[in-house]
This record gives C-alpha cells, structure tokens and sequence, in this order.
C-alpha cells in the first residue's frame, strides 16, 4: 500500500468539490423544514438538475445556463411537490417518495441522448496573488466559483433566517402554522416559496454533480446524494452552519475511500491475509450517514428541541 | 367559488372509484407523454394495458411479477398504516434472495425435497434481519427508519455486488460475477406448463388472505389502524408503539425477503447482481394503489405488473424507453395521492355573501 500517494491537500481539495453537492441539496432542504414542510423528493429533484442542467450546459455549451436550467428544474418539480401537499393536502412522505420516483424515471428519459457526452469545462477561477499562494492557494483559492456560492448561500441563509423579518416569519410558518394563520401570514404561499427555493437549491447541487463532479451524464447517478443530503439536516439539527460540517464532513468519508481505493489498500489488505472487496469501502458513506443519524437523534430532547413544530403537518384553513 | 370540507365519515364508493380515477388520469397523461416523445399514443396505451391481457404467455408473466409486487405491499400496507415508514423494502429483498441463495448453495450437491423450505425460511430471515436494523435504530435511538431503512438499500446492493463477485461466485463461471445455477430441487415447482407460474404465486394468493384476516379479524391488525389514525387514543388503551414499529417492520422485512427468494428460486435460478429491479420501490406504489388493503393491493399489484409487461413489449415493439415506464408509475402515484383529497374532504359550494 502506498498511503504517501494520497497528499493531504488533494484530499482538501477534493473533499470540499464532493461536499458542495450536498451542501446545496441540504441547505435548501433546512429552508424547506424550517417553514414546517418534509419533502422526501430531495434525490428526485437533484436528478433532475443534474439531467437539466447538463442537457441545458451541453446544447448551449455553457455551464452557466447548465446551472440556471438545473435550478429551475429543481424548482419546477418542487412546485409539482408543493402544489399537490399545499393545494391537495397530500400526504408529505409519500408525496416525497413519489416525487423521487417520477423525478428519477423522468431523469432517465431526458437524459438518453446525453449519454456519453462531455458537458463543457468547468474551470476554477485564477485570483490574482491569492490563487498562486503556496498551499492556501491550492486549497482555498482554485475553486470554481459555484462552490464559493454555496459557502456563501449558508451565510445569506443564516442571516435570512435569523436576522430578518420574513425569515422570522418562515420559522413561525414552521413552528406553528394555526398561530402564523391567524396573525395573517400566507402559510401556503409562505411554504410554497420555501419548497421552490428547496428545489431549485438541489437542482444546483444535482448539476454540481453532472458538470463539475462526474462530469457526465449517467442514469441514477445520484446514487443516494439526497438522501444523504436529508440526513444532514437533522445531523446538522436544522442549523445553517453545521450543513456546512456534515457536508464537509461526507464529502470528506467519499474521498477518503475513494482513494483508499485507488491507492492499494485492498492489495495490502488481500497481502495481509485480509480479502476485501472494494464494494465493502464504496458502502462507508451510506453506513457513516446511518452512524450518524443514531448518535445525533439519540438524545431525544434535543433534537426534539430543535425540529420545527410544524414539520410534515399538513395545514387547513379551518372555519 | 368552491371550498373543502372536511367528510365526517369515509364515503365507500369514493374510496373505491379513486383508484380506477387515477389508473385513468394516468393513461390520459401518459399518452400525451408519448405522442411528446413521436408515438402514437393509443398504440402505446393499447399495447401496455389491453395487450398483455388477451396473450396467455403474458398473462402468465404478469402473474409472475405481480407477485413480489404482492408480496412487499402486503408486508408495507401494515407499516404504512401505523405510521412506520419503511421505504427500503428493495434492501430486504435483495437480503432475502441474498440468504436463501446462500443456503442453495451450500447444498449445492445435496438433493432433498427439505432444502426448498429451508431456503425460503432463511430468505425470509434475510430479509426481516435487515428490517430490525431500522427497527432497532428507530425503537433505541429515535433514528429516522425512512433514511436508515433507504441507505441500507444501497449497502445491501452493494453486498449482493460483493458476495457474487466473491465468495458466492460461479467457480466455473469463467469469472462471471453470478452465482453457479441452481438445482432442481433448489427451484420453485412450475404450476403451469409451458410457463414460468410457480409455487409463489399461491403463496402470495395465501398471504393476502390472511393479511386480511391479520388486518380485520385480530387485535394486531386492529392496533396497526389505532395507532395510525389516532397515536394518542392508541398510547391511552395502552398499545405498545414501540413494538408494534419493530413487529410492522419485522413484517415487511419478512415478505420482502420472501419475495426476493422467490424470484431467484423461480425465474432467475441462480444469484446475480441484477437481482434488484426496484420492485422494493414500486411496491410502494402497489401499496397506496390498493388503498393499503389486502384486496386492493392484489389488484394493483396486478395493474402494476400489466404495465412492467406491456411496458417492455412497447419498449421493443415501438422504442418506448425503458425509463419512460417508470415515469408512468411515477405518474399513477401523483395522481392516486391527488384524488386522494376526495375520499377526506368533499366540495363544496360557497353562495356569495354567505360568509
């Protein structure tokens, strides 16, 4: 085995690239529940994006309008979510599962005459002096410039939410919607702006996944990102900042077995006596989410603390 | 204008017509998709829901798949119900055909008429162990059993991907990553000549029967409908949330890993990594199909597998891709939640003024 080969600062570099997928996933999804509303559909509306985005990049040979095709994509297939649990009342689990579902079949019929292609590059910026510092610059100044809006979207979210008004009102749309209700707030169209901004969030990082991260196109190439993603809003106990830890956090547990893949660790362990297949490692970052939704929502209390009051509760205007 | 309002008891007849509703809608809206995609539309939906049904070597088929179809909604119907979500029926069912096939191969050499059965006992222990993962999770630590039970999904492809590909693996198999073929007496006994029918299927038959029984004729299935309509009302007379969770996923662990024996005992014959198809995912499309009954689940399950069939003949037969399919299924499942909203509220008119 030859663990020099994986250099501390590739692995940086490459775990920050694989988290922003999931970074934008799960943020848009803590909005989605802070406003009360569970939607499960997070894996139907990234695939989405992804075929969106990359159908949109590779007709129009820019990533740019590959991401704005994939936010929308997202956003419209949210819409399908919020219309048929604000208007028709619906179940919100099952809305959700449904969502993914349709959401990954319709991903594949869209993207058929996609497969095989390259999007267009994607490059890192060049910032002048701070991109050519020796090691900070590589692993904090080379990025492409979506990644650094993820960063910055869990600030604005964080200030949205906890310095304005309207995002004070969106948490008590959350906590409980009766008392939002009779205040006078819009629940519905309250919940309905939160699921598009959801949707459209996971488009973004679902064409993360197919212009920058893969980059191709491939059926089911979520793989279970948004599921992931749903499971850092509750490590995460719906607070901005610690979206930005647990998606790092994964993103760091994909890489790290990527590339105790690539660099022998199999060979060494098969030289040792240890047979191990290499199915074993690609299973870790489903096993470490699963690890970590036991240790966070072990302690009942606080994570009932902290999940809105109103989550995955249908609401009807009464009287 | 129109308003909802909330019914105060269940109308019947709209409980039944929904359903049917949807199952039209669908057709309706999946053939504009397909006049969207350049085919002609009443040829598709011709060709997915009438055709299978006057060809006896596709009836036969669609028997065949509707009963895994069957079989996980059964086992999910119960859970959804009471409130426990269990959406990673695929996992068990890839654990379940996991176990026996281990246990088929075992006794590779060995002939016994005991051999089926232990086979079909251990793919159902596959596939309830893999449930009470979730189950304890959930009862023990509070864990969300819709992410735990959906992320072992992907381990358990993963572990089906590592055991034919390594200790499970065909020794004669140049390499193949799939299982050596199994035995006569490993196989499920065909019913019907000249097709592929087997023994599932009445077993199936067997298990709604008695999943209605369970769900209107015993306390068990009496607690799953309280606990799931009024939690509180159910905490007060004293039923056990917590093992009822386990015994709900226990439950559908159990068929799914039934199901998953099944299929590779029967049309499959031996152990291949393709072995999940996301029947674990469209059963939960049966399930709400048949209005989480036993009957109703039947049904659907055969509605269900008219359209896998149909389906992979307009796939050949007019180039339908393989994915628009699941789109459709996807589809039937809007709209089922959509009309929904008549079986709880009805509409109603507002007189101006009268306010």
């Amino acid at each position: 085995m030859d663990l020099s080969a994986i250099d501390p600062i590739t692995l940086f570099v490459g775990l920050v690239s694989a988290a922003t997928p999931l970074l934008f996933a799960a943020i848009g999804e803590l909005v989605v529940e802070k406003s009360g509303v569970l939607n499960l559909g997070v894996e139907g509306m990234m695939i989405i994006g992804a075929v969106c985005g990359f159908a949109a990049a590779t007709t129009a040979g820019s990533s740019a309008v590959g991401f704005v095709a994939g936010a929308a994509g997202g956003a419209a297939l949210a819409l399908l979510f919020g219309v048929m649990t604000q208007y028709f009342l619906t179940n919100q689990v099952a809305t959700g599962l449904a969502l993914t579902l349709f959401g990954l079949g319709l991903a594949a019929l869209i993207g058929q005459p996609f497969t095989g292609i390259k999007p267009p590059p994607f490059h890192g910026l060049d910032i002048p002096v701070l991109s050519d510092l020796p090691v900070l610059g590589r692993m904090f100044f080379r990025y492409d410039i979506v990644l650094y809006l993820g960063v910055g979207l869990i600030a604005l979210v964080w200030v949205f939410l906890n310095r304005t008004r309207t995002g004070l009102i969106l948490r008590a749309v959350g906590e409980n919607h009766d008392a939002a209700h009779s205040l006078g707030y819009p629940v519905v169209k309250i919940r309905l702006a939160a699921i598009a901004f959801g949707g459209a969030c996971a488009g973004v990082g679902g064409s993360y996944l197919s212009l920058v991260r893969v980059p191709q196109w491939t059926e089911g190439m979520t793989a279970g990102t948004g599921w992931i993603a749903l499971a850092i809003v509750v490590f995460a106990a719906w607070k901005p900042w610690r979206i930005l830890l647990g998606a790092w956090l994964f993103g760091g547990v994909t890489i790290l077995q990527l590339n105790l893949q690539a660099s022998g660790f199999l060979s060494w362990l098969q030289s040792l006596g240890i047979p191990m297949q290499a199915q074993y490692l690609s299973m870790t970052p489903y096993l470490v989410t699963i690890l970590v939704l036991v240790v966070i929502s072990a302690d009942r209390t606080r994570a009932a603390l902290n999940a809105p009051g109103c989550l995955g509760r249908s609401f009807t205007q009464s009287g | 204008m129109l308003r909802l309002e909330p019914r105060t008891s269940a109308s019947p007849l709209v409980e039944a017509i929904t359903p049917v509703g949807a199952v039209i809608a669908t057709m309706v809206a999946g053939g504009c998709l397909f006049a969207l995609l350049g085919k002609n539309p009443f040829e598709a939906i011709h060709m997915i829901f009438v055709a299978p049904l006057l060809d006896p070597y596709s009836r036969s088929e669609m028997l065949i798949k509707a009963t895994p179809l069957v079989l996980i909604a059964l086992g999910l119907s119960f859970g959804f119900r009471a409130g426990v979500w269990n959406i990673g029926a695929e996992g068990q069912y890839v654990m379940g055909g996991l176990a026996g096939s281990a246990v088929a191969l075992a006794f590779w050499n060995v002939e016994g008429a005991w051999l089926l059965p232990l086979m079909v006992l251990a793919g159902m222990a596959g596939g309830c162990l893999w449930a009470m993962i979730p189950a304890v999770l959930k009862v023990r630590f509070n864990a969300n059993e819709i992410l735990v039970s959906l992320m072992l999904v992907y381990v358990a492809g993963l572990f089906l991907s590592a055991m034919v590909s390594g200790p499970l693996k065909d020794p004669q198999g140049f390499n193949f990553p799939q299982s050596r073929l199994f035995h006569d007496s490993a196989r499920l006994p065909v019913l019907l000549e000249g097709s592929r029918v087997h023994v599932g299927v009445l077993v199936a038959l067997a298990a709604v029967v008695l999943a209605q029984v369970l769900l209107h004729r015993h306390m068990f299935g009496f607690n799953v409908r309280l606990l799931g309509q009024a939690p509180r009302a159910a905490a007060f007379s004293g039923v056990n949330a917590n093992r009822l969770t386990v015994i709900c996923l226990a439950l559908s662990g159990s068929l799914a890993g039934l199901a998953g024996i099944f299929e590779v005992a029967g049309p499959i014959g031996q152990l291949q990594p393709s072995l999940p198809v996301g029947y674990g995912f469209t059963a939960i499309i049966v399930a709400f199909l048949g209005r989480l009954s036993p009957i109703g689940i039947l049904l659907a399950g055969l509605v269900m597998a008219l359209t896998y069939i149909g389906g992979e003949t307009a796939q050949f037969a007019l180039g339908i891709p393989k994915a628009a399919i699941s789109v459709f299924q996807g589809m039937l499942l809007f709209f089922l939640l959509a009309a929904d909203l008549l079986t709880r509220y009805r509409i109603a008119r507002i007189r101006r003024g009268v306010v």
